[in-house]
């Protein structure tokens, strides 16, 4: 038979109903992969693009170069900061099925990324997020209950009701606002870590995205530029598997892993067991000091799993096997991090029960101060005047003459 | 007759030209396996396998560029932007190509590419999943653009903008996807098949691209809509007893000029109604035409109501959907005039 050209679809591992298959994943052994040196060559290290960095191995001992060798208090800090970010995703999860808001989004299963990079960065870092990095406000120390303000939309919302919920900005803590179209916060970040450099400071930019959001054209412009200009940024793919209902196949993930378009846009590539939080700790603190000392951006691809729905729209029953978060290979961050604790003898599980008690006090107690501050459905309400402001810096005639109008069609 | 809401209505039309022609074909995010996430696509996949539905990488540019060069090799292609909202990525395969192809080729090259999306507000979706770009569109020489208001519209106009040569832009306002929507949100909602547009044929139709619909005969106005706002159109003339001519447009490229002229000319007064923002809206072409055309017959100034000129706010949904308060107070202005 002759050879014919063809069209590959890439095909789902496991479909509803299915036994969960990962035999896709391809990793490497806990302390397997060398840790290069931050200046080292594009070149000399293409296979930290194709190789799973990983520290914590199966019987939750932290081994090789990459462990990062961290304070048991930091350690602990860690843990609290992933555990309260479940702990508050769930809490959020129930007040949008009780309908206090319109939307919610989990990070169930991704809190290792947000919660061990937030940690280490340093504060004046600017950080582009993705919708999926709630644990960056938990770990810069924002009260939860802001955040829960704007996810009620309620009059002490930052952003003045303006925006879907989870949709966080907080210039102050130095986290820029979220949009909504994906991967827009790309190339801004890269330009942000440019004005850095052009100005002489040496404070880096960090971004995040989403595999499938690996897809838009802003990707490539922000690698581009990366590249060419050596910007001082780190550009994360948190590579969660799923983009809605489509597998990291779709996105191209398929023939080659994220992390190799690092070096092949010339930068350096890295791929991390993103639910191992000492790994990408290790991997970031490695890519914020190559950017600090001038060997330019890193590409850092996450190898994770989204754990939830895509959002509280989303049923992931229709196009996944129910258990198979259950089944994911590389476990879950928070266990990971809490099993490698309680064998350094640092934690038990009566420690772990407690602290849990103690978040969910904090996130009910949050919870209280902020509903009074108005929900969804519940005064009181943001001033309606709200809705024509910051459209431009001075308010111009005619959207002054349409909040006249307004005020007249309410009775006001 | 069968009774469809507009989900499944505008998924007949795309069974229907899937198996009719084998050349088309349909491309989106999540429109394969999963059904699409608002169902539109639902079962297309698993009734005409991978190669006729293709799932795709979160790329409208790329989704639009290959859909294009997909039309250029003989296929007739259907694509999906998951939002409106989500479309402006594809705005320069949309708006420098797709619009100009036939034209800089001298008619030797065209793809006749159906783009649907949906817009419109009313579902909370704050400024990413609530906005009504059809007039950015029309401004485009080269591209036809079109919104349905009922189940059958959506399914004829489908199915007419998948034959049609020409690219097309096929909004769909998604408020109305399971029933139709008069603007106030505290009502119960209705399904389709209390209203006599939720009667769909089984089989193939077209509805022509460039018509206008009267919805409502009437003699003191003419309301001009299009989607969601011919129900808050006619509730709001229903609240003040006015008998308004309510148009809707359905095709805003190519425009039926002559169907809203002629209410225009008979009732001599006229309001203009859109979700869409009202600076250099829609709206404001249709304005400008009428004023052209029936100057000498109009006995007050053409109304426009429209949403306010700031981005779609999540928490102000109502206070910015231009319901039927601000319609009416628009309506009563239109009367009152002179």
């Amino acid at each position: 038979m002759p050879r014919r050209s063809r069209l590959h679809i890439p095909q789902h591992h496991s479909r509803p109903g299915e036994e969960p298959d990962f035999s896709y994943l391809e990793t490497s052994p806990a302390g397997a992969v060398a840790r290069p040196d931050v200046n080292a060559r594009v070149r000399d290290i293409g296979n930290l693009s194709v190789d799973l960095v990983r520290v914590l191995d199966d019987n939750h001992v932290a081994v090789g170069q990459w462990n990062p060798h961290l304070e048991v208090q930091d350690l602990q800090i860690g843990l609290r900061h992933m555990l309260l970010t479940r702990i508050f995703d769930e809490r959020m999860q129930r007040a949008q099925r009780q309908g206090k808001t319109s939307f919610y989004m989990r990070c169930l299963g991704e809190e290792a990324v947000s919660v061990a990079q937030g940690m280490a960065l340093r504060p004046k870092d600017m950080l582009f997020p993705a919708y999926r990095n709630q644990g960056l406000y938990v770990v810069r120390g924002r009260p939860l209950v802001d955040l829960m303000c704007q996810l009620l939309s309620n009059t002490r919302d930052m952003c003045k009701g303006r925006q879907l919920p989870v949709m966080y900005h907080w210039a102050e803590g130095r986290i820029f606002s979220i949009s909504g179209n994906l991967t827009t916060q790309f190339p801004q970040a890269v330009g942000w870590a440019m004005a850095a450099a052009i100005k002489g400071e040496d404070d880096i930019a960090v971004s995040w995205i989403g595999e499938g959001s690996s897809a838009e054209a802003d990707f490539h412009h922000a690698m581009l530029f990366a590249s060419v200009y050596m910007a001082p940024v780190i550009l994360n793919i948190v590579n969660n598997q799923w983009a809605i209902s489509t597998f990291q196949g779709f996105a191209g993930g398929e023939q080659r892993s994220f992390a190799a378009r690092g070096p092949g846009y010339g930068m350096a590539g890295i791929r991390v067991d993103g639910n191992d939080f000492l790994a990408v700790h290790a991997v970031t603190q490695w890519a914020a000091e190559r950017a600090r000392t001038g060997a330019g951006p890193t590409l850092i691809e996450h190898v994770t799993y989204r754990g939830a729905a895509h959002s509280t729209s989303d049923d992931p029953a229709r196009y996944r096997p129910k258990d198979d978060y259950e089944k994911w290979p590389l476990g879950d961050p928070v266990s990971r991090l809490k099993n490698h604790l309680i064998a350094l003898g640092e934690w038990s599980e009566v420690r772990h029960q407690a602290l849990a008690r103690e978040l969910e006090v904090h996130v009910t107690e949050s919870w209280k101060e902020a509903v009074q501050y108005g929900t969804l459905t519940d005064g009181p309400r943001l001033n309606r005047d709200l809705m024509f402001q910051d459209v431009f810096k001075e308010m111009p005639e005619q959207l002054r003459k349409q909040r006249e109008q307004l005020r007249t069609e309410q009775g006001v | 007759m069968p009774q469809m809401n507009m989900i499944q209505a505008l998924n007949s039309a795309m069974d229907i030209m899937l198996a009719r022609d084998p050349n088309v074909v349909m491309l989106g995010e999540d429109i394969g396996y999963f059904g699409g996430v608002f169902r539109v696509t639902d079962g297309l996949q698993r009734k005409y396998g991978e190669h006729r539905v293709l799932d795709t990488p979160i790329a409208e540019g790329a989704i639009v560029g290959a859909a294009i060069g997909m039309g250029v090799n003989g296929l007739r292609p259907v694509a999906e932007v998951q939002f409106a909202d989500y479309i402006y990525p594809a705005c320069d395969q949309i708006f420098s190509e797709l619009a100009r192809l036939r034209y800089r080729s001298a008619g030797d090259f065209w793809a006749p590419v159906t783009i649907r999306t949906p817009c419109g507000g009313g579902i909370r979706g704050g400024q990413t999943h609530s906005q009504s770009p059809e007039g950015i569109f029309t401004h485009v020489c080269g591209i036809k653009v079109v919104m349905p208001s009922t189940p059958y519209d959506a399914k004829g106009l489908l199915i007419a903008s998948i034959e049609d040569d020409d690219p097309v832009v096929f909004f769909e306002p998604k408020r109305l996807y399971n029933g139709p929507f008069d603007g106030d949100a505290n009502k119960p909602a209705v399904p389709w098949s209390t209203h006599p547009k939720g009667e769909v044929p089984e089989g193939y139709y077209t509805v022509p691209i460039g018509k206008a619909e009267i919805v409502r005969k009437g003699s003191a106005v003419t309301m001009v809509a299009y989607g969601t706002m011919i129900y808050v159109c006619e509730a709001a003339a229903k609240a003040l007893g006015i008998d308004a001519e309510i148009i809707d447009v359905r095709s805003m490229v190519p425009l039926d000029t002559d169907t809203i002229c002629t209410s225009v000319r008979k009732t001599g007064r006229c309001l203009i109604a859109h979700e869409a923002t009202r600076f250099s809206g829609f709206g404001a072409e249709l304005s400008a035409t009428i004023q052209e055309e029936c100057f000498w017959d109009l006995e007050a100034p053409i109304g426009r109501v429209a949403g306010w000129d700031t981005p779609y706010p999540h928490a102000f949904e109502w206070e910015y959907f231009p319901g039927p308060l601000r319609v009416a107070a628009a309506l009563k202005a239109v009367m009152e005039a002179a």
